[in-house]
């Protein structure tokens, strides 16, 4: 799983949570895999991103990168910076290790890469 | 690769493992070689929808079309499916065909997706998803779902005779669609149930286009 998708998901299918993001993740196995950097995606992926929950999530599994707690305004200039952000998003993949739910500490699991968030009939909202 | 013609991506498309043991209750019906690739080469070569995007795969499977987009240089072709065999027969066949680091999959429910992707997180869906014979409004409830994570299109296929009110749900959701290609879906005699050795059913490609988007 990579950083990138952990950005898109919630637990809010679960019964009784509200908001259900971000997830918690705790990583045992964390592999950094190969990608072409291209500029204009990661622009115009930036903007579609929850920034502090990408950092907070780097750092949870010992990839922080040095990426700054806030945004900085001119980032469209700053190639070192989008590459770093390139490498968080898109190289640097939880092979094995959960997913919590910050409401109601419900655990998702990640295995070979995959989060699993399938529910049981008695948890669906 | 400037332009993969449609012979070679299909037969780079071929020989994709295929479910054992189909379930029928949802309708694990592969979709062939020949019209994953079709579907991808006019989503690519006809309106630039695959390469350097981000596209999702509902109800995956043997993650065909995943592979097939990852293949056209989409920067990340995120697969979804609620049954474990099919993930895991997606991320084999992704390594397989060496796309692995374009391709993520998700175990989660197609039909309240909503409720664990964030909204408008992709810009392309494409989909083969159960016609709805098994579970009525199945192929609906895949389309309002890949409606929701759309930013700029959505492919699917839908069978030819429910055509207008597929249409039709479209249009009251402000979403304009076109039939782009009419295919005969072979369906092979994948069932106990089907007393022939193969099926033949005319399906619908549509292109269903996010407002705002160019048409």
């Amino acid at each position: 799983m990579k950083l990138l998708t952990h950005n898109l998901l919630s637990s809010k299918c679960l019964k009784g949570v509200k908001v259900g993001y971000p997830l918690r993740i705790v990583a045992k196995d964390v592999k950094i895999s190969e990608s072409e950097y291209n500029m204009e995606f990661v622009l115009k992926m930036i903007p579609k991103l929850d920034w502090k929950v990408l950092v907070n999530a780097a750092e949870q599994i010992g990839h922080g990168n040095n990426l700054p707690i806030e945004l900085i305004e001119d980032y469209e200039d700053d190639e070192e910076l989008l590459k770093k952000i390139h490498h968080v998003l898109m190289e640097v993949e939880v092979i094995n290790g959960e997913l919590i739910c910050p409401e109601t500490q419900r655990i998702f699991p990640i295995s070979a890469g995959i989060p699993n968030l399938l529910l049981n009939e008695d948890e669906v909202s | 690769m400037a332009t993969m013609k449609l012979k070679k991506l299909q037969y780079e498309l071929e020989d994709i493992e295929t479910f054992e043991n189909p379930k029928i209750e949802l309708e694990q019906y592969t979709t062939s070689s020949h019209i994953a690739a079709c579907i991808l080469h006019t989503a690519q070569f006809v309106y630039d929808d695959i390469k350097d995007k981000m596209v999702a795969d509902l109800g995956c499977g043997s993650g065909v079309l995943c592979i097939g987009a990852a293949l056209l240089n989409a920067k990340l072709c995120t697969g979804f499916d609620i049954d474990p065999s099919a993930i895991k027969l997606s991320v084999e066949n992704a390594a397989d065909r060496n796309v692995s680091e374009r391709c993520e999959f998700v175990l989660c429910d197609v039909k309240t997706i909503y409720t664990s992707i964030k909204s408008k997180s992709f810009d392309t869906v494409i989909m083969n998803p159960p016609f709805g014979t098994r579970l009525k409004g199945a192929d609906l409830i895949f389309l309002k779902m890949a409606l929701n994570l759309a930013t700029k299109a959505v492919y699917s296929l839908h069978k030819t005779s429910t055509r207008k009110y597929v249409m039709d749900t479209a249009k009251r959701m402000g979403v304009y669609s076109k039939v782009i290609a009419e295919l005969r879906f072979d369906l092979p005699a994948s069932y106990k149930f089907h007393k022939k050795d193969s099926l033949d059913v005319q399906v619908d490609l549509i292109r269903f286009v996010l407002p705002g988007e160019e048409q």
